[in-house]
Formats: structure tokens, sequence, C-alpha cells
């Protein structure tokens, strides 16, 4: 018996001594800008620190072909990923196949800003944990701005003339590339983003209310996507019907246009050495409609377990050091990713290295979220709805007005008697 | 009309021929060649000839992976295809049997099938067997056009070969396997490569299954690699990359294509096949 | 002339050993034996990959199979296909895929852009192939640049195009504005009336080579003293091709015909590279896929993907029929 117990003692304590045994663990996340080459540098620290290794899969820019494929991948229960990489709107629509992190992170979760959890928590499960928060800015050439004496736009309509007129002049002066203004128009999930701030911005609501009404078809949204069907081939190129977040950056920062809607993560780059657009620009919250004020889509990136995880503690232990203050700070430090920790943006480092961040605590906290909790497992097929029907008021498909009055029938279709 | 004229206009309708086919093509290496923002100036002829795309495609990442994947993959289904044709091409084309002729029409008419028909209950099989995001997944489901394809093709090419062949060996009380080995193999060597390569190109180029029952960067196949190519880039889309892997893909099946090419014709004329 | 037989019909010389009266009875026997043995392993794997799953999915279209709980199916009957639902008040509405707008738009753009592209690859398939059936210098070379496209994977052509057709920095754009027929960069994938085109265009880029050799297979078996007979006679040319050559190479035209068109009623992958998520190009197979794998609409997919398996094997039969091919193999 003794015997026994030695040996047990023994067996243990041999198990203590091994690290929790090295796994290699697959962490899928969208590469845009500089977020896979980030994210190595992170993953090199953990793999040092615990003795896992991490692969990563690269995928598309896309959030919705992303989304295509992890939702596959969950339902086929694939064991090979063990870290998703998740957008802020897919947390009820994956809930089911993701691992509940209350309880790991509950030393945690008072550091973050209570309205990001919340995004992340379906009945009473939290089921990712933030990495970034993500609010769109407005970029502009703060070189061509004084050239021709122009303030920063405060709404959309002095953006479009100032738009149109520094680039009617730039061409005039044989600068026959530049554009006035670059954003997302492809038909994808981020013309959802760009589209409600629109519409918010216009008093236009969210497209569903948080209770789950069905609110888009109304004047003030037709109004301001009438707005915006007016800039694509007058201040916008016409090829912005297919321009991502990638597509308008590539236009930006070959200095082909005078302003530019896209996330904080392209500070750095158009930053950087090689761009031309280097200490020639500046951003600012978006501009206002008519009869609104600013609105900024709320975006932003977090880190879930699958369920079908065979590692699940050591994919926690990496969540856990992703999502870290110091890896955040990290973060913003290399990459402008918004932090999800209030105190960092008081950082004085990270003020100094990435003035965006520190600038966007305030458009962060006011951010508008697109409507993926009242809409449940179906916010997928009512964001392809909206953005099916912006798409089209853009490219000149019947008017806004009609468009609309469409929309609001397929989702009522969607509905029927509630989002399930 | 003089004959000059004619002559003119001939040769112009095959240079435009030849221009509409090629220009693509070469404008992939073009910009395969081009690294930075010389992506952004459009050329005719090369004037830049770096080979960064190149090193990046192939160092960076797990492409040459996703080659290998491609390989793998595309050979099994040909030599697993191969061989059950065969044998059933024999007992199609030389063998009188009731219900043949249904059973050829019913295999044109598989080869035929949209793939998306199949693909929710391949999914659900592959889920099922455990075969989600292996190869294994893959080469199970291309059976479905390259196996009729092969069947199809062969018992054509062998329904043309004459009685006498296999006449001594049937007296001689030779069985089926053996006359198939023995006598139509060796006779058969050109059909199978033409075939194969044909079923070689079909499953290297397929993308909806791979897309579907694959998930890792290393278990995917080219197309998918290359359709999902992005990022490691600070230039928005990497096109020079995108352009680099899809000529690295895509010189061997150009070389192929080419060295077999009067083959593939009598090939295609067969089966009728998409590339 | 107006039968086809793809591939020659089973020689009488073929079966005629069978018919030795001394062994007929044992022989045939054992080959017939022998003719099962060697198709079966062919027929089961045939009915795993394709039979098997093409009846899961018939069933999945007949249930409330979800992605996340395909297993847990349950039978619901039409409801996927057709369903009243009422609200209760005096009001409804019918759903499911008959009375799906989008549904419809797909099942038209599929047809739309079938019929469209097979029939330019057709013609210029036509060109291609009486050009190379000429005698001239360089005609393997012209043979060899021809198949280039045909051997380059669809989503490499798909990259490629989508490269060439870029707004800002595509070639394409800059070659027309150079020979003046625009005055202002296309955005050829992201406008609504050009998207179609768009994707038209590389089809027909990559699959003309393929309509090509199926026709110059055709000519080739068309015998050269046609031609000289009416170039004593003095026939104008054109009229010799109009009334000898076109009706001889017919049955090969319309076999590269149907084969082409089978597969363009099925595209998935060049749309979903090129043109991805717009409702302009969105085909059949696109809007089953991104019902079973997107939107959590499994059953759904599957019923727009029964659909599909029944408008394609409509139009194959009615094809068959209208033009009288014969691709029995022949009996």
């Amino acid at each position: 018996m003794k015997k026994a117990l030695g040996f047990g003692v023994a067996l243990a304590a041999l198990v203590a001594a091994i690290p929790a045994s090295a796994v290699e663990l697959s962490i899928a996340l969208g590469s845009i800008g500089q977020d896979v080459q980030e994210m190595r540098s992170q993953l090199a620290k953990f793999e040092e620190e615990t003795g896992h290794t991490v692969k990563l899969v690269e995928m598309p820019a896309s959030t919705t072909d992303q989304f295509g494929q992890y939702r596959l991948w969950l339902a086929a229960q694939n064991p090979d990923i063990d870290v998703y990489r998740t957008d802020v709107i897919w947390a009820p629509q994956l809930a089911a196949n993701l691992v509940d992190l209350s309880e790991a992170m509950a030393d945690r979760v008072d550091k973050h800003l209570p309205s990001v959890i919340e995004s992340q928590t379906v009945d009473g499960k939290l089921v990712a944990f933030p990495m970034y928060t993500d609010a769109p800015a407005l970029y502009y050439r703060t070189d061509l701005l004084e050239k021709y004496g122009k303030e920063p736009p405060k709404t959309w309509t002095e953006l479009a003339e100032t738009a149109k007129e520094i680039q009617d002049k730039e061409r005039e002066g044989g600068n026959a590339q530049m554009n006035g203004f670059v954003f997302q128009g492809a038909p994808y999930e981020g013309l959802t983003c760009d589209g409600l701030e629109w519409v918010a911005s216009n008093g236009g609501g969210q497209i569903v209310s948080p209770e789950g009404e069905i609110t888009i078809n109304n004047e003030k949204a037709a109004q301001a996507l009438e707005m915006a069907k007016g800039w694509v081939g007058t201040i916008a190129p016409e090829g912005v019907l297919a321009y991502k977040e990638e597509e308008s950056r590539g236009v930006w920062q070959t200095g082909n246009a005078v302003f530019m809607r896209n996330w904080p993560y392209a500070y750095p780059l158009s930053a950087g050495d090689d761009s031309a657009v280097k200490g020639k620009f500046d951003v600012m919250p978006l501009p206002a409609g008519a009869s609104g004020e600013s609105a900024a889509c709320l975006g932003g990136w977090n880190l879930a377990v699958s369920q079908y995880s065979q590692h699940q503690e050591a994919a926690i232990d990496l969540v856990r050091f992703l999502t870290s203050e110091q890896s955040q700070k990290e973060r913003a430090l290399s990459t402008a990713r918004l932090p999800t920790i209030p105190s960092l943006y008081d950082d004085p480092e990270i003020a100094e290295a990435q003035p965006i961040v520190a600038r966007w605590d305030e458009v962060v906290a006011t951010a508008v979220p697109r409507p993926s909790a009242p809409t449940k497992g179906q916010y997928n097929e009512v964001s392809k709805e909206f953005w099916t029907a912006v798409n089209e008021t853009l490219a000149g498909r019947g008017n806004a007005a009609d468009n609309l009055d469409q929309l609001e029938k397929r989702l009522r279709r969607l509905k029927r008697s509630g989002w399930e | 009309m003089p004959t000059a004229v004619k002559k003119t206009g001939f040769y112009a309708l095959v240079v435009f021929i030849v221009l509409f086919s090629v220009f693509p093509f070469y404008y992939a290496i073009l910009t395969s060649l081009k690294s930075g923002t010389a992506l952004f100036r459009i050329n005719y002829i090369p004037v830049d000839f770096s080979l960064a795309n190149y090193t990046n495609v192939l160092t960076n990442g797990v492409f040459p992976l996703n080659i290998l994947n491609s390989v793998i993959v595309a050979v099994t289904v040909v030599v697993i295809s191969l061989f059950l044709a065969v044998t059933a091409a024999y007992a199609l084309s030389r063998i009188n049997f009731r219900g043949r002729g249904l059973l050829l029409l019913t295999i044109l008419a598989v080869s035929m099938f949209p793939q998306i028909a199949v693909l929710a209950g391949l999914f659900e099989m592959v889920r099922w067997m455990g075969l989600y995001n292996s190869l294994f997944s893959l080469i199970f489901a291309y059976m479905i056009f390259t196996l009729p394809f092969t069947v199809w093709v062969l018992t054509t090419f062998m329904r043309d070969l004459p009685v006498e062949i296999e006449e001594a060996a049937i007296v001689d009380g030779a069985s089926p396997f053996v006359i198939v080995m023995k006598i139509f193999l060796p006779l058969m060597w050109p059909a199978l490569v033409t075939t194969g390569l044909l079923a070689f190109i079909a499953a290297w180029n397929e993308f909806l299954f791979a897309l579907t029952f694959v998930a890792n960067n290393d278990t995917r196949t080219v197309p998918v690699a290359i359709a999902l190519l992005s990022g490691a880039s600070e230039q928005e889309i990497p096109w020079g990359t995108i352009m680099a892997a899809s000529v690295i893909v895509t010189v061997p099946l150009i070389v192929l294509v080419l060295i077999f090419q009067r083959k593939i014709v009598s090939g295609l004329t067969a089966g009728g096949v998409k590339g | 002339m107006t039968n086809v037989t793809i591939g020659a019909p089973p020689t009488d010389k073929a079966m005629a050993a069978e018919k030795r009266p001394a062994t007929r009875s044992k022989l045939s026997r054992q080959r017939l034996r022998s003719a099962w043995i060697f198709l079966t392993p062919m027929l089961i794997v045939l009915a795993l990959v394709a039979g098997w799953p093409l009846v899961e999915t018939i069933y999945y279209s007949f249930t409330n199979a979800s992605l996340s709980n395909i297993a847990g199916a349950e039978w619901v009957g039409l409801r996927n296909y057709y369903e009243y639902v009422d609200y209760g008040d005096g009001e409804g509405e019918y759903f499911g895929l008959f009375f799906d707008s989008q549904w419809w738009n797909a099942v038209w753009n599929t047809v739309y852009y079938s019929a469209i592209s097979v029939s330019i690859e057709t013609v210029l398939g036509l060109v291609f192939a009486l050009v190379l059936n000429a005698e001239f210098k360089g005609r393997s070379f012209v043979r060899a640049a021809v198949l280039i496209p045909w051997a380059i994977p669809t989503i490499v052509s798909a990259k490629m195009w989508a490269w060439m057709m870029n707004d800002q920095f595509g070639i394409l754009n800059d070659m027309l504005m150079t020979v003046g027929l625009i005055s202002a960069p296309v955005a050829w994938t992201a406008n609504p009336d050009t998207a179609m085109w768009a994707v038209i265009i590389v089809d027909v880029w990559k699959t003309t080579p393929f309509m090509a050799l199926l026709i110059l297979a055709g000519l080739q078996m068309v015998p050269g003293d046609v031609y000289e007979a009416a170039k004593i006679d003095g026939i104008h040319p054109v009229e010799v091709f109009w009334k000898v050559t076109l009706p001889l190479i017919r049955p090969a035209i319309l076999v590269a015909v149907i084969f082409r068109a089978l597969d363009a009623l099925r595209v998935f992958d060049l749309i979903y590279v090129l043109t991805p998520n717009n409702t302009d190009t969105k085909t059949m197979s696109v809007f089953a896929q991104e019902n079973l794998f997107q939107f959590d609409k499994f059953a759904y997919g599957s019923a727009a993907s029964t659909f599909l398996f029944l408008v394609i094997a409509m139009i194959t039969l009615l094809y068959i029929k209208v033009a009288k091919l014969d691709l029995g193999g022949g009996r």
C-alpha cells in the first residue's frame, strides 16, 4: 500500500515536472494590414514562455469570407483549430460551438470595457475575449486641405464639397489619378459598417432596434443612402463598389485620395516609410449627417476557444496571453489597434507612438453596434440583405427609398414571428 | 478579293488568336516579376525583373506544402480511378451483358453531375467518416468526376481495339483479368497517359470541394491557397505574390499539356471534359 | 447524319469471341461473371460518392437540418420549397424556394450566363477551329498557344483577370483607353452593368480552346475531297461552309455545346473569386453554397441544390431530345 502511494506521489511529481506537456495549437485569423506579422511576434513570445507551439492559419481579409469558413469548420467539429479570432458581431451566431470563458477570465473581466464584454456574452456565456476594439476614422490629407485652404469637414456635405473641389483642381493640375473619397463599398460585412454609419449619423437608426424592431425603412436612412450614392462616380471612383478595406487603403496610400474612411490599423501603415502620404495626413472622427451626429460603427476582434479543440487548457492560456494588458499595449504600439482596457488610452508611450489611439477613446465609447445582438443567429443574413440593398443603391439600381422598402420586406420575411 | 488582302486578313486573325490566348498569362508573368510600387505602373513589355515575389511565395508560409498536397491528391485520384476504370472499361466494352447501355448512360450522367448537388450529402459523409480536413476527403470526393470520365474514355478506346487481339487468349482459356493485364494494358499506355493527364488536371483545378472539406493552411490545395492568399504585405492586395503563385502552379500544367497536346485532343473528343 | 454517337458503337467483332460454339455457354457465363466482378468496385465507389450523397441532399431538402445540427434533422415535408405562414392577424405570406425572388434571380443569372457564354464560345471556337484547320506556317505554334488558357486553373484565370480588370491599375482599362474605346476607367467587376460581362469574358477566354479543339476534331473528319469537288464546281467558299462543312461538323458542335452548357450551368469557382457576393452574378451554385454554409440554412441550401440538379437534368434531356443526340453508346 505504501509502495503504491509512493509510486503515486512519484508519478504526480513527474507529471508536474513536465511543464504541462508542450502541445501544438492552431489559431485562425484574417490577414489585414500588419495583423499577421504582429500576431507572429506575439506568438513567438508565447511559445518561448510556455513551450507550446502555435500554428497560424491565415484567412482572407474579408470578414464575410472568414465567417463562412469558420462556421463550416465549427459545424464539421474540426479539432484542428483551437483558437479563432472572431469579429465582434459573430458571438451570438457561433456561441454554441465555443467554450465558455467566464470562469477562466473571471479575474480579467472587470478590467475591460463593459460594453465589449457584454457584446461577447450570450445567454450568460462569455464566448470570446477581446483582443482589441475598433472604431473607424476619417483620414484626410493635411497637405491638400492646406493647399486649397479647406477645413477638415464636420458634415458629409462639407466632405463631399471639399473632396470634389480638391479632386477636380488636382486633376486639372495633371494629377489624373486623384480621387476625392474612398471607403468600403463592396458587398460584404464592411459595407454594413459604412452604411450603418451613414444612416445612423443622419438619425436613421440602427437597421434593427435593440428590441428587435425593423427600423431601417425611414426617410432619414433613405436620405443618407441617396447622399452616399451621389458620391460614386463623382468624388469616389466607380470601383469603390468593389473596395474592401485593403483596396481603399491601396488608393489612399499611393497618394490618390483626399479622404478615406478606414479603421485605425491604416494609421501606422499610412505613416510608414514606403507610404506616399507619410507626414501628409491626419485623422478625425467621421462627419455627421444633416440631421444627426457623427456615428462610428463598433468593430473589434476577439479570441474564442473552439469546443472541439483537444487542448482547451493551453488554448485558454493562449487567449489569456494575447488579450493581456501587456499584449494589448504592444499591439497598440505597433499597429494602432485600439485596446479594450480603458487605462491604456492614457498610456504616454502609446500616445507618443500612435497618437490616434489616445484620441480615440471617446469615439470607441460612443460607437454604434451593428444589430447582431437582437437578430441573434440570423444576423449574417440580415447584414447580407442590408449590404446588398446599400450596394445596389450605390450602384444606381433603384432609388434608396424603394430599396429600403424592399429591404424591410425581406427582413420581415427573415424575422417571421421573431429572431432566432 | 485579291489574295494578298485575304492573306493579310488571315494572318491578322491568327495574330489576334495568339494574343488573345497568350496575353493574360504573359501579363501575369510580367506582374509577378514586379515588386513594390512598380506593380502600379502599367507596362506592356518587361522592364522590371525581380524574383522577390517568387522567393516570398516559396519561402514564406506553406505554399510549397499546398503544391505537395495538390500533387498527392491529384496523383492518388488518378491512380485509383485508372485502376478501377481499366477493368470496368473492359467489362463495358468487350463483354456483352444486359443493362450495359443503361449503365453507360448512368456513368455519363454522373460525370455531368453538378458538384453542388452532392455537396451537402458529401459533407455529412466526410464528417461522419472522420475525414474532415484531411486529404483523404478530397481523394474520396474527386472520384465523382475522375472515375466516370476515365471509365467513359477508356471504354470508347477499348471498343476500337480489334477482336483478334484477345481471341487467342480466350481460346487458351486465359481469365479475363489476365487478358486485361497481359493483353490490353500494354496496348493502352497512350490512352492511359492521356486520360490520366486529363483527370490529373481536373483534380488539380478543383475548388468547391477543396474549399469545403479542408481547413488548415497546410492541408489546403493550390486553388484554395491562391483564392485565399492574402496578407503578409503592406501594399494592399498582394497582386505580385498571387501572380507568382499562379505562374508557379500553371507552368507545369502548360508544359504537360503542350507535350501531350495531340493525345489530349483525342482524349477530349472521346470524353468531352472540362479542364 | 443527324444522330450523334459519342464514342464508337460496340463492334460486333468484339462480341464475336463469345459466340464460338464449343465453349460458348461456359465461356460467356465466366465472362459475364468477371464483368460484374470488374464493375462492382467502380459501382460501389460511384454509389458512395455520387448516389448516396445525392439522396442525402434530396432528403435534407425535406427536413429542417441546420449546419450545426445535421444529425438531428426532422422531416418537414415541402416547407423549404413551399410554405404559407399565417401571421394570425388575417395576413400571411408565402415562403420557400418557389417564392424566393433571390433564388429566381440566381436561376436567371445562371441561364443568362450559360446561354451567352456558350454561344460566344461556340462561334469563337468555330472561328479558331477553322483557322487551325487551314494549312499555314506556324500552325503547330498557334495550336499550342490556343491550349494555354485551357491548361490554366479556373481560380488562377479568375485572379489573373481580376488583376487585369482592376479599376485603378488594370491593364484592360489602359488598353481600351489608349485605343479610345472608353474615356474613363471602368470598374469591371463592381459595376452592375459590367459584372456579368466580366465573368463571361473570363469564361470565354478560358473555355474557347476547349470548344475549338472539339470542333477541330470534327473538321478533321471531313474528307478533303469534299472541298476539292466544291472547288472544281466553282462554289464560293462561304457557300461551301454553310452548305457542306457546317452540316458535317454539326454533330461535333452539338456535343461540344452540351458539355460546355452543363459545365456553365453549375459554375461556382469563377464567380466566387471574381465577383464575390454580387447579386448581379450570383448563380444557382453560389446561392446554394451560401445557404448551406454561410447562413445556417442547410436544409434550404439542400433544396436549392436539389432544384439545381433537376433544372440541369431537365435541360439536358430537353437538349438531347431536340438535338436528337444519341448518348446511349449505340445499341
